[in-house]
């Protein structure tokens, strides 16, 4: 295994991520060897060593920092920090925030000052009250021991909204509004917080840029692929004998993973399917898992994107109906509502796919999820209808027998009990005539912009 | 001005009465409750920012959320009702009714569900006689489901008043509802 440089220093016996401790490990000598540049130098640095984003899209981080007005612009400009971490399956940057809090610490502190920020807001999700307490902890340290210098730090909180991890809408949500992505452009870092330039960056991104910095980018190369250079966080869970959070190389196989790290099936049953990237990557059957390579081209290859890293497994126990229906109320939950494409696709997702796992399924149900999730494709502000529509699709391509057989015995063949089915608020006779007319033609009552279900406008 | 806003967990008048006025935040809230509102207000270029922050402190001291208390909010920032009722209703955490003097999240997301999360929810059924979104009779615990509350590797988890329980069972679940005051 590739030498790691994110998780070593926490799981030492009695690493509690003080200050003091950390900087016993080597903490913080990045900072002072980034002080001592040039901030353009830094983030030139940050560029060659082609870190990607680790929050899901993969961008490379150097890059974005790049697209910053030139240092004459005399606005005030931000550093936001995603740490709005909710994309199923994914658990990552709560391990640092925890127990390793002043390694994002540095690399906000670094990135602030390659930015020339004049401040810096983490956005910790409502729930992860222990990350926030540890960060707080590390940033009143950190302030105390003078390291942050005039680029303060500050902590912010959400309130359980997915969409929130969405860059724009986590900097409306910032603003102290509901979490509606903004349309792009005008891009962040022309006009992000309040306006002004902003650059927002993932934790685990972050905690990567300290030891670039201190150990330099041919050291960097040394692990992960070209196009993916370095160690990633990959948080398993699901059907495996040993779920976790590992540090391994970008590039890695899947099945290493797998077998060796999380000592395969749990109970000795077989692999059915994974999950490869966090909720939105959709499905793979376990024929592709044995070649699958994990990382940004290696998922592309296999017809869908890395995401967060986060792999889900589910063993031959599992029905894929009812995990794409998991699926679908989450995201019929998340959506925003601002564009109807995912308003009413995801509702109507949500609602097919909990008749069909129910056993209440319609012969041409399938083909009328495939047909809603072709029309929620790259037509919105954010890519939520995208991410609610590719596990949809993926799961039909892959077992699609799965869903006709539901549809053809009226059941679930795995024996699960009836899901929660998504209904409209209205009245039975008002439903089943609108059924009847969605059933036959929803594509044209999308097309016309007509709202279909209750989470919009009035039903006509 | 109540006309378009949709009063679902409000309170409100059945017919139109002229809004009540917007009690004092400093009465309405403890001394300790607005200090933490002024340190929040602190850290930003502009006060609206606060506002979700506020909302939690406010929850914190109150338990829910009552129009009453985003009455006091909205003076507090000196926003529009409007402008906190939205915030307040678009974000899962904020509790538009009273809830009880526990409340757990049980994620219900994949990697959960995965794991036993619908045997959690019944266990909560079945000890407390109670399904999601629900108060036992008697104000002690409230039932919610959550969305991934990024425990997937200690699947399944509940988040009781705040603190994650990880890697649960049913007979855990069982002494967690035992040991509920």
């Amino acid at each position: 295994m590739a030498e790691r440089y994110l998780l070593p220093r926490l799981e030492k016996p009695g690493y509690r991520g003080s200050l003091e401790e950390y900087r016993r490990e080597g903490g913080y000598e990045a900072l002072k060897k980034a002080l001592a540049m040039q901030p353009e130098e830094v983030t030139a640095i940050v560029k060659n060593s082609g870190l990607r984003g680790r929050g899901g899209a993969g961008f490379p981080t150097g890059l974005k920092w790049t697209f910053m007005p030139p240092a004459a612009d005399p606005r005030p400009r931000y550093l936001a920090v995603n740490a709005d971490e909710s994309e199923p399956g994914t658990c990552k940057d709560r391990v640092l925030m925890e127990r390793d809090p002043h390694s994002v610490v540095e690399g906000v502190a670094i990135s602030a000052y390659a930015l020339r920020a004049k401040a810096s807001y983490v956005y910790i999700r409502g729930e992860y009250r222990a990350s926030f307490r540890a960060m707080e902890r590390a940033i009143t340290e950190a302030t105390k021991a003078g390291l942050l210098a005039d680029r303060p730090i500050h902590l912010h909180v959400g309130a359980g909204a997915y969409i929130c991890g969405e860059e724009t809408a986590l900097m409306e949500s910032l603003e102290g509004k509901r979490g509606h992505p903004r349309p792009k452009p005008p891009f962040p870092a022309n006009f992000g917080l309040w306006g002004q330039p902003t650059t927002v960056n993932n934790v685990e991104t972050l905690a990567n840029v300290p030891p670039i910095l201190a150990k330099g980018i041919e050291w960097y190369a040394t692990m992960g692929t070209k196009a993916s250079p370095g160690n990633f966080l990959c948080g398993i869970s699901g059907h495996v004998e040993r779920p976790g959070v590992y540090e391994v190389p970008l590039g890695i196989p899947a099945k290493t993973i797998l077998d060796d790290l999380a000592g395969g099936v749990r109970g000795g049953k077989k692999l059915k399917a994974i999950i490869p990237g966090g909720s939105s990557s959709g499905f793979l059957p376990a024929s592709a898992v044995e070649k699958l390579v994990m990382d940004h081209d290696g998922l592309k290859n296999a017809g869908t994107m890395f995401g967060t890293g986060a792999i889900i497994a589910l063993d031959e126990t599992s029905c894929i109906v009812r995990a794409t229906k998991v699926l679908c109320q989450f995201y019929h939950h998340e959506t925003c509502g601002q564009c109807s494409q995912c308003r009413e696709g995801c509702a109507w997702l949500d609602q097919i796919c909990g008749r069909v796992e129910n056993g209440e399924g319609r012969p041409d149900d399938v083909n009328t999820l495939l047909a809603l999730a072709d029309g929620m494709r790259g037509k919105t502000i954010c890519a939520l209808s995208d991410a609610a529509a590719i596990p949809v699709q993926l799961a039909i391509q892959h077992f699609r027998s799965e869903f006709e057989q539901h549809v053809a015995e009226k059941r679930c063949p795995f024996g699960n009990p009836p899901m929660h089915v998504h209904t409209d608020g209205l009245d039975d006779e008002k439903r089943s005539e609108l059924v009847e007319i969605v059933h036959s033609d929803v594509l044209t009552l999308l097309n016309e912009g007509k709202s279909t279900s209750g989470k919009g406008m009035a039903v006509q | 001005m109540t006309a378009g806003i949709p009063t679902a967990g409000i309170p409100m008048p059945k017919k139109a009465a002229a809004p009540p006025a917007a009690p004092d935040p400093r009465r309405h809230f403890g001394a300790e409750t607005i200090a933490r509102f002024e340190s929040w207000k602190r850290q930003y270029p502009d006060e609206r920012a606060a506002l979700i922050p506020i909302l939690h402190a406010a929850q914190d001291e109150k338990g829910w959320l009552s129009r009453e208390t985003l009455e006091a909010v909205a003076a507090y920032l000196k926003l529009p009702f409007i402008r906190v009722y939205e915030v307040a209703s678009f974000y899962p955490m904020f509790h538009l009714r009273a809830v009880g003097r526990h409340v757990a999240w049980v994620c219900r997301n994949i990697s959960c569900d995965l794991r036993g999360a619908s045997a959690i929810v019944e266990t909560f059924r079945r000890k407390c006689g109670i399904g999601p979104d629900e108060t036992t009779p008697d104000g002690k615990l409230t039932l919610k489901l959550a969305e991934c509350l990024g425990g997937c590797a200690s699947a399944p988890v509940v988040d009781l008043d705040g603190v994650y329980r990880e890697n649960l069972d049913v007979a855990q679940v069982e002494k967690l509802i035992a040991e509920l005051k």
